[in-house]
């Protein structure tokens, strides 16, 4: 049944199967690829998106729940703590392949936008969730910090 | 790695030649223009340079045709086949290797871009497709940079000297006044000058010089090779920009997931699919055919549903009904299996490598010290599962995917489809992490037996548990040690035999024996200075598809070697650090050959890339000294170090670990002296560091598969645990050796000294000395420290 989701500001026509998650809706029907598939079970954080400024994970979040939330995703996420993350990251080159890392930003994006000062312990909390196999967390935890001194 | 180290199957330029077809076109037009009318050797519209679909990635004539440059160290140095210079002034560098996160894209444009003296914001990188042409594809055994660095130089510098007499042409002066800088070529006469993006149409049509025409830069003059420059893709991924496999899209696209039999070459029984046609969105199924011995690449047989969106297949998937038929691994059980492989491991063994009569030795000896070690299989659990799309049309097959070997991959499907490989085009995406797993193209064999059937584009993507369940697994392992000690420590007889299914079974049905391609990863090339000394292997059979994982046998080996180590430092009651400096002794160069080892230096040549015990003994005393080795700790606090040169590269690591009286084990510092020889980037060389150890600190930590009734264990991450943020040390130092040494490997070196250096730490700290891995698992949350050995 065709339903109306709001993501990145806009309204969005979505017609999938009862109980789809927001992550194949995202990705196979809307094609935007920048949220990833990483376990399906919640556990890898490479899907993390934003509903109502939280961050989620659409891989277990059934699209036809989201009915009238605000969804953002990696490709829509704007304002300051997210270009101040953007350019962390940026600068340190956290990412090394990459695939995981709309997810770790989204995270680190929610952190920061509820802690600008955020502690090693906070960083831990936040950011446990996010499974990089590539093992950039010492990068990661840098630029979150570097991010929160920019803002 | 290996395969081809290990002579199993012969290399790809055998099974495929020529390049795929190309519009008749003006031979090397570099202009843009030209490069429009001939498509070139690049694309056009480079968001997602080659690797998008619908994009056209060709070789053009001038690309492929010979040239004084085709035959030189490294393989093919020709310009054309490599930049491509538009008349807008872009430099389009063609990367032949795969973009996993290391960053080859940055590095092998760096090498190019610097000889050719390109501006850096000029440089746009394009993705090679699989083609003989480029010679080895195949991103693994840590040796982009290695294999490359030497003809890329060449290419770029041939190119610049093109440019410079293009520009000598234009202003009827000498070649010699004209010397090209960032993308200009400036006349030292007087001044002027001309951008490159004016030069490239004059220059095409020049001949390439040969080699002893050109020159290289000298080492102070370069000005990218050895800067820490940014990786070029990373702009891109924090936008979220899809280019990895996953995220391939095709017109008319279907999607499947495969429900494979749970043991290797299990059979496919009967199969009632309605329930499956019933989820909505389900389009049909496909048989896939059983798979047969050797595994190889070829696909694992079950039955594919097919979909028009990827949960839809993943519902009809579960609804499926399957009888799944016992195959030859069906007995297999992981705990019956351990105590089989230890067993051989007490027996003697084939002989690898000897040097005096270490047996003779240990029998007369009044005490000996024996030690087992025992590290399980591995998945390799790269963050973007496997994913593959291929569309047949028209009797040929194209195909994107995130592959680390699109040559072998269009090889490999040119034999188990009965294709031309002219017929095939594989594209590689960007790689969401790989480690090995995604050179073995099993998953693009699907997606194309899948899409020949269906006459659709399909993609097909692994789930996690498809992932965790169906790879080639990293090998098992039994290490036996034996030691003696003279009255005033010294070792004098040292004793290692090593037990594991080998790689080989992958490839030739039956193989048991470990291959002396994977003895030389970290047992036939100990360096240790003992009189008495024997290297030897015992047979394992396989009953899991075996693959090599990032640093492949040197996991356990080293494991085992700088564990034992360290147990005969404290049988001695020496420091851990000094007795393993005295066990590697004074500076002198190894020639495990010479002792009756088949070593092969992983395929570099031993005078280029000797085992240099000075080189060794230097990293393991920087890394002691950076982590201030020999200061007082608190209770509770240890301090482990381990040492090993792999892919010609000398990384020791010292790792600090707490320990409180739960058993609760934190990292507060890790710090780790890398001599990689001649370094492209020094940043990414670190990043691989950090990656490479808290990999092998992952696996060390939770890391097991395991299997029953022939059928893996784990599934997802609950049961497959990996290093999270809140268990990732919290300071990481890094320090690389300056040297003028021909560049090494850096993808995997860092991962080898990771688990025997963090179980030195916790003996240190706890006096519990762990011989089995992981030391946690999936569910450990604490050390046990109730006895103190685990075996």
């Amino acid at each position: 049944m065709a339903i109306t989701l709001k993501i990145n500001g806009q309204d969005r026509q979505v017609d999938a199967a009862e109980g789809t998650p927001l992550l194949w809706v995202l990705r196979d029907h809307l094609k935007m690829n920048g949220t990833r598939f990483g376990c399906g079970v919640a556990q890898c954080g490479a899907c993390t998106v934003h509903v109502d400024g939280l961050p989620v994970r659409a891989c277990i979040t059934p699209h036809d729940a989201l009915e009238g939330a605000e969804i953002t995703t990696i490709e829509g996420k704007q304002g300051a703590v997210a270009d101040a993350v953007r350019a962390a990251w940026v600068a340190s080159d956290v990412p090394q392949c990459g695939y995981c890392q709309s997810g770790q930003i989204m995270a680190a994006v929610a952190l920061l936008e509820e802690n600008t000062d955020p502690s090693d312990e906070d960083i831990d909390t936040a950011m446990s969730g996010n499974i990089c196999r590539c093992a950039t967390y010492m990068s990661i935890r840098r630029a979150i910090k570097d991010a929160a001194q920019t803002l | 790695m290996l395969i081809r180290d290990l002579g199993i199957i012969p290399a790809d330029d055998s099974l495929a030649s020529a390049a795929p077809t190309a519009p008749p076109i003006e031979i090397g037009n570099f202009s843009r223009r030209g490069f429009m009318a001939t498509s070139g050797i690049l694309v056009i519209g480079l968001s997602l340079a080659g690797c998008a679909p619908g994009e056209e990635a060709r070789l053009d004539d001038a690309a492929v045709a010979e040239s004084p440059l085709t035959g030189v160290k490294g393989g093919d140095a020709t310009p054309a086949l490599w930049i491509s210079i538009t008349d807008t002034g872009i430099v389009k560098v063609t990367c032949h290797r795969s973009e996993m996160g290391q960053q080859v894209w940055t590095s092998m444009a760096q090498i190019v871009a610097d000889e050719l003296e390109a501006d850096w914001d000029d440089v746009e990188i394009v993705q090679a497709l699989g083609h003989p042409k480029y010679g080895d594809q195949n991103t693994d055994g840590s040796r982009s940079v290695r294999f490359n660095f030497h003809r890329l130089r060449v290419a770029g510098a041939a190119m610049r000297t093109m440019l410079e007499q293009a520009a000598a042409e234009r202003w009827d002066v000498y070649p010699a006044q004209c010397k090209a800088q960032q993308s200009r070529v400036i006349n030292t006469v007087n001044n002027d000058s001309l951008a490159f993006a004016d030069l490239a149409e004059g220059a095409s049509k020049l001949a390439v010089p040969a080699e002893t025409d050109i020159r290289l830069k000298a080492r102070d003059e370069w000005r990218y090779i050895g800067k820490p420059i940014a990786s070029v893709t990373v702009p891109r991924i924090v936008k979220g920009d899809g280019a990895y496999g996953m995220d391939v899209e095709r017109p008319g696209m279907v999607y499947a997931v495969v429900a494979r039999p749970p043991q290797v070459f299990g059979k496919t029984g009967v199969v009632n699919d309605v329930a499956t046609l019933a989820v909505p969105g389900v389009l049909r199924t496909v048989r896939l055919p059983n798979a047969m011995p050797p595994a190889a690449f070829n696909s694992l047989g079950g039955v594919a549903v097919v979909a028009s969106d990827t949960w839809a297949a993943i519902q009809g998937r579960n609804a499926l009904d399957v009888e799944w038929l016992d195959g030859p691994n069906a007995d297999h059980d992981s705990d019956v299996y351990r105590a089989a492989m230890e067993d051989t491991a007490r027996q003697p063994g084939k002989v690898q490598r000897n040097r005096g009569d270490a047996i003779a030795a240990l029998a007369s000896a009044e005490q000996t010290l024996v030690a087992e070690y025992y590290a399980p299989h591995l998945a390799h659990a790269p963050m973007e599962p496997p994913s593959a799309t291929a569309e047949w049309k028209d009797g040929k097959l194209e195909c994107w995917a995130c592959v680390q070997d699109p040559q072998t991959t269009r090889s490999t499907l040119a034999a188990v489809l009965s294709v031309e490989a002219d017929d095939i085009t594989v594209h590689a995406t960007w790689l969401g992490g790989a480690f090995g797993r995604k050179s073995k193209p099993d998953f693009v064999v699907e997606a194309a037996r899948i899409s020949r059937e269906i006459g659709k584009p399909v993609k097909v993507i692994w789930t996690r548990e498809d992932d965790l369940q169906h790879d080639y697994y990293h090998s098992v392992s039994a290490q036996r040690f034996e030691g003696v000690l003279d009255e005033n420590g010294k070792c004098t007889a040292y004793l290692h035999r090593s037990v594991f299914p080998t790689i080989s079974s992958t490839f030739v049905p039956g193989a048991d024996n470990p291959s002396a391609g994977e003895m030389g990863l970290g047992a036939t090339d100990t360096p240790f200075d003992v009189p008495n000394l024997r290297i030897e292997s015992g047979k394992a059979p396989a009953h899991l598809r075996i693959g090599w994982l990032r640093s492949v046998s040197n996991i356990y080996h080293v494991f085992g070697v700088q564990s034992f180590a360290a147990e005969l430092a404290h049988a001695a009651g020496r420091d851990q650090k000094d007795y393993l400096l005295d066990l590697i002794g004074g500076p002198r160069l190894i020639d495990p050959n010479a002792e009756g080892a088949d070593y092969d230096n992983y395929g570099g040549d031993l005078e280029e890339y000797p085992i240099d015990t000075a080189r060794l003994a230097q990293v393991t005393k920087r890394a002691a000294a950076m982590a201030n080795w020999g200061r007082v700790l608190p209770d509770g606090h240890g301090l482990g170090i381990a040492v090993h040169r792999s892919f010609l590269s000398y990384v020791a690591t010292a790792i600090e670990v707490v320990v409180d009286a739960e058993g609760n084990l934190t990292i507060p510092g890790v710090w780790l002296a890398v001599d990689a020889g001649t370094v492209v980037n020094p940043k990414h060389v670190k990043a691989q560091m950090e990656g490479g150890t808290l990999y092998g600190l992952s696996n060390a930590l939770y890391g097991e598969i395991s299997a029953k009734k022939g059928a893996v264990v784990q599934s997802n991450f609950p049961n497959w645990r990996v290093m999270r943020m809140a268990e990732a040390p919290r300071s990481f130092e890094v320090e690389i050796v300056e040297s003028t040494a021909s560049p090494a490997g850096v993808g995997e070196p860092g991962t080898p000294p990771a688990a025997p250096a963090l179980a030195n730490a916790i003996f240190a700290a706890t006096g519990k000395r762990y011989r089995s891995l992981p030391i946690l698992g999936p569910n450990g949350r604490r050390l046990s420290l109730d006895d103190s050995q685990d075996s």
